[in-house]
């Protein structure tokens, strides 16, 4: 657990609960026999980490506009094995991409299916716990490296006290994988709890994308998910990650993404959030080499009392860097949006370009959007802009679509629609996107 | 680059606030923050029970509110309340006339140039010296259209009626740590009412000065302006560096009634050993407008966020900022914007510079609630960096209810470019003329927004400052 407790600075009211009534144990479930020692300290490590770390505070700036409450939490517990996951799993296969290179689902944090077609030689993409017995160094090189430093270390100290599901990708020297990897997440039962990890090495060369779902099993179950993705785009390496959180609206999810971007690699990250109750996304990307490339993007539909809270750390720590970031949301009914996104540029960073744009899209007179851009810019010769605007879809722009002859609910629907799909066409993979596009269009249709 | 003129001429302008005379004052409440100390300045000044009740319930306030610093700087942490002296004077009441001023407190305005000014352009003039007005006047016809223009101990007891219901209002005394501060030990800064309709024509100035070592100034100022009445303010500071740390801590209320409009100027150039923390609200009632125009020059911490509470229909507000951050320095400011009415429109345009290890800040807040409507803000910000050590944030904060509003907020952060230098080395100017020149084209247009006098010296300032600061 590296690094996992430096964002939570002087904690000065009472400390919370410690987190023993979240959990009186660490979290577990059914574990590989031979797992390397190395990874049974941090669990145990993590656990303890866990219980020192202080809770989020009012008086956290990276808990600012934050709904608290939405993490204090009575008695959890970790998700129990599902009698008969086949449903889940043809649900996954009706909904998921027909073209992947390879597709598993996990339900309840246990793999119920894995398969891959035709992946490059050399590609290692196993479920975490199968790596961690085979490939026990090269996970441990990269697992959690980047800690969480948004404000949910706590959430990333449990996670890494808990977690054995989701997948482990390597993608060696120079080798493409044209399709992308589908990973699947189901959650259900009350009050349970899962624990997605995902851990993605490109090395030089090397590309690859991967799409992360996370789904409910029924619609009634409230569930959490405390997820992270570490991404590796090592020099010259090439990741895409796109992560679409469908959840029913009962449930919560917390995704922690650490990313490291070598010289001259790229990576490029999603946020979609369509469904759930309350989600918090923390994503940081750090730049480490010359030339390395950061492009972070979301898009978000927001109605009910949905609260989609996202926070955001562009890390120039080298000369020579680039990143770009568009997050949007497109509110309804009382729903909130919180976007805090802050543009690092380090001493010495100098010829860095970083962008930022947060746009919000109020669809209803009770929705709240709260945009926090921030900039810290302590390097010279420096190209770097932030801009965030918050407004509604104009009646002139209804109008002229109404002179064409379509009628204002549906003007509204594609105008929205198109406004949040500026984000997703930046992704690769027309299946991805089209796909994407359709979840989008479906929840439009009941709204608006 | 660091030719001599350039040297004479920065050393000149350093000087020119940078002067002291020896102490001798009547009122001396001593070191250190104790409720003995308040009761001494409640004495002096002979206050009503109410006031000093104030002050005491502030005092307790003060003390219970922590540190801000898991946001603000941790420089914060340097101000030793203990070492410092919270009043500071001469006499009681101002004079009228600069004869009567004593001697050093006349000469130290005279080198300043106030009663130049006050000739010249001026409807009204106070100044201050450490804790209390020395001088405060202003010009027959102005005060015949029953236009107030005094200090806090006498507007508070000659005019309680018009200035008590306001006073603490905008700025309730638990805001901020500071805001209790000055709450508990307050003394001078201005209290303005300007009648319905008048429109005093010429701006009123008031002039700060420190001349005291480890002093603490904490004036407070109170600007009431009726329906329909307009009112310019001006204000100006200046300290001697001493070697230790002074604290000047100010909170300044202003009322804008219905139609109203309130311009409030700044000019701060403290010297680099002054925390500067202040605290400054106007409540925009229908129809008015109030306009903070702020210049942060000097100082060695400036934490200062100018706002409007826009409270009725169709209120205005806006905040035009310029900061210059040298070795040193930290210029922290900002605007907070508040619409609580309908049809409420605000404005945000901050230029800082930073130079040498200089760190400028934006920070922003616009708010505006649900079921409005019409609703605009715009903020920008833009930063210039002049080397590579030179720092620059921006931390915007904005929350946005309902569907029927517009906000949009922007910022950027430049260089001044080497082909720029380049260029205009080509045509004979020197590196500093032309880095003067790439920073006076970056500030110039909101420059123009302060009276002539002052933008001509803004723009002197900033020539000054700049010069020898290429590398």
């Amino acid at each position: 657990m590296p690094n996992a407790t430096l964002s939570m600075e002087s904690p000065t009211q009472a400390a919370p609960p410690s987190g023993r009534d979240w959990f009186s144990a660490p979290p577990r479930h059914e574990e590989p026999a031979d797992l390397p020692g190395w990874y049974r300290d941090l669990r145990a490590e993590s656990w303890h980490q866990f219980l020192e770390t202080p809770g989020p505070v009012r008086t956290d700036e990276s808990w600012r506009f934050a709904s608290l409450k939405q993490v204090q939490f009575d008695t959890l517990r970790m998700a129990e094995a599902v009698a008969d996951p086949e449903p889940v799993i043809d649900n996954t296969l009706d909904r998921g991409l027909r073209l992947v290179a390879a597709r598993f689902v996990f339900v309840n944090n246990r793999l119920a299916l894995g398969e891959s077609f035709a992946l490059p030689n050399g590609v290692i993409c196993l479920p975490i716990g199968e790596a961690l017995v085979q490939h026990g160094d090269l996970v441990r090189e990269h697992f959690m490296q980047e800690g969480a430093r948004l404000g949910g270390a706590k959430f990333a100290a449990l996670h890494g006290a808990a977690t054995l599901s989701g997948l482990f990708i390597h993608v060696p020297k120079g080798v493409v994988i044209e399709d992308p990897i589908e990973v699947s997440h189901w959650a259900g039962g009350d009050g349970a709890v899962i624990f997605p990890h995902l851990l993605v090495v490109a090395e030089r060369g090397a590309s690859v994308s991967v799409v992360e779902r996370h789904r409910s099993i029924n619609t009634t179950d409230a569930t959490l998910s405390i997820g992270m993705a570490d991404l590796a785009p090592e020099d010259g390496g090439r990741i895409q990650y796109v992560c679409v959180q469908n959840l029913n609206d009962q449930s919560r999810q917390i995704q922690l993404n650490g990313t490291r971007v070598g010289r001259d690699a790229k990576a490029l990250s999603c946020f979609v959030n369509l469904g759930g109750r309350w989600v918090r996304n923390e994503s940081v990307s750090r730049l480490t080499g010359p030339g390395a490339d950061s492009e972070m993007l979301s898009a978000n539909l927001a109605d009910g009392d949905q609260e989609y809270d996202q926070r955001t750390l562009q890390l120039h720590e080298a000369q020579h860097t680039k990143s770009d970031l568009l997050y949007k949301n497109a509110l309804y009914d009382r729903s909130r949006t919180i976007f805090a996104g802050l543009i690092r540029v380090c001493p010495g960073a100098h010829f860095t370009d970083a962008y930022q744009k947060c746009r919000n899209l109020l669809g209803s007179d009770e929705a709240e959007a709260n945009s926090m851009p921030g900039l810290e810019i302590d390097a010279d010769q420096v190209k770097c802009s932030h801009g965030s605007t918050s407004g509604q879809i104009s009646e002139e722009e209804i109008f002229y679509l109404k002179a064409r002859g379509i009628p204002p609910r549906r003007a509204r629907q594609m105008i929205s629609q198109g406004f949040l799909a500026e984000t997703i066409e930046r992704l690769e993979g027309v299946e991805l996107r089209e796909a994407i596009g359709h979840r989008f269009e479906e929840r439009f249709a009941v709204l608006a | 680059m660091h030719d001599t003129t350039t040297l004479e001429a920065v050393s000149i302008d350093q000087a020119e606030g940078n002067f002291h005379y020896p102490e001798d004052y009547q009122f001396d409440a001593g070191y250190g923050l104790t409720e003995e100390v308040i009761d001494y300045i409640s004495n002096a000044k002979q206050e009503a029970e109410w006031v000093r009740d104030f002050r005491k319930r502030a005092l307790k306030v003060f003390r219970d509110k922590p540190m801000p610093t898991h946001w603000a700087s941790q420089d914060l942490e340097n101000i030793r309340f203990d070492d410092i002296r919270y009043y500071l004077a001469k006499g009681g009441r101002p004079t009228r006339s600069w004869d009567e001023v004593p001697d050093d407190v006349k000469e130290t305005f005279e080198r300043l140039g106030i009663p130049e000014k006050e000739r010249k352009f001026l409807a009204g003039v106070e100044a201050q010296f450490d804790s209390e007005a020395a001088y405060s006047n202003i010009k027959d016809e102005i005060a015949k259209d029953g236009v107030i223009f005094v200090n806090s101990t006498e507007g508070l007891r000659e005019h309680p009626e018009i200035f008590r219901p306001w006073f603490g209002k905008v700025i309730p005394t638990g805001d901020n740590k500071f805001s209790a501060l000055n709450s508990a030990v307050f003394s001078g800064g201005s209290f303005i009412y300007v009648p319905p309709g008048v429109k005093v024509k010429h701006p009123l100035q008031a002039y700060f000065r420190i001349n005291a070592e480890n002093f603490g100034q904490f004036e407070r100022t109170l600007i009431i302006v009726d329906e329909g009445a307009e009112v310019t303010y001006m204000e100006g500071c200046t300290a001697p560096k001493f070697e230790t740390a002074t604290l000047h801590s100010a909170v300044v209320e202003l009322v804008a009634m219905k139609d109203a409009k309130i311009q409030y100027i700044t000019v701060q150039n403290w010297s680099a050993n002054v925390f500067n923390l202040v605290t400054k609200r106007g409540l925009a009632h229908e129809n008015a407008e109030i306009r903070w125009i702020d210049c942060n020059i000097g100082s060695r911490l400036t934490m200062k966020y100018p706002g409007v509470i826009m409270k009725g229909r169709k209120a205005r507000g806006e905040v035009i900022s310029i900061a210059l951050a040298k070795d040193g320095q930290h210029q922290d400011t900002g605007a907070k914007m508040i619409h609580a009415a309908d049809e409420t429109t605000s404005n945000v345009v901050s230029k800082s510079i930073s130079v040498g290890t200089g760190r400028a800040t934006y920070r922003g807040q616009v708010h505006i609630p649900k079921h409005l409507k019409g609703c605009r803000n715009n903020t920008e910000c833009d930063a210039l960096l002049i080397n590579a050590s030179s720092r620059t944030d921006t931390y915007p904060a904005i929350t946005v209810r309902g569907n029927q509003h517009a906000t949009q907020h922007e910022a950027s952060v430049n260089q001044v470019s080497e082909d720029q230098i380049f260029y205009m080395r080509q045509r004979g100017l020197s590196e500093a003329e032309a880095m003067s020149l790439s920073v006076n084209g970056f500030v110039n247009d909101l420059v123009r927004q302060f009276p002539m006098e002052y933008s001509v010296e803004l723009k002197r300032l900033i020539d000054l400052e700049m010069e020898g600061s290429v590398g």
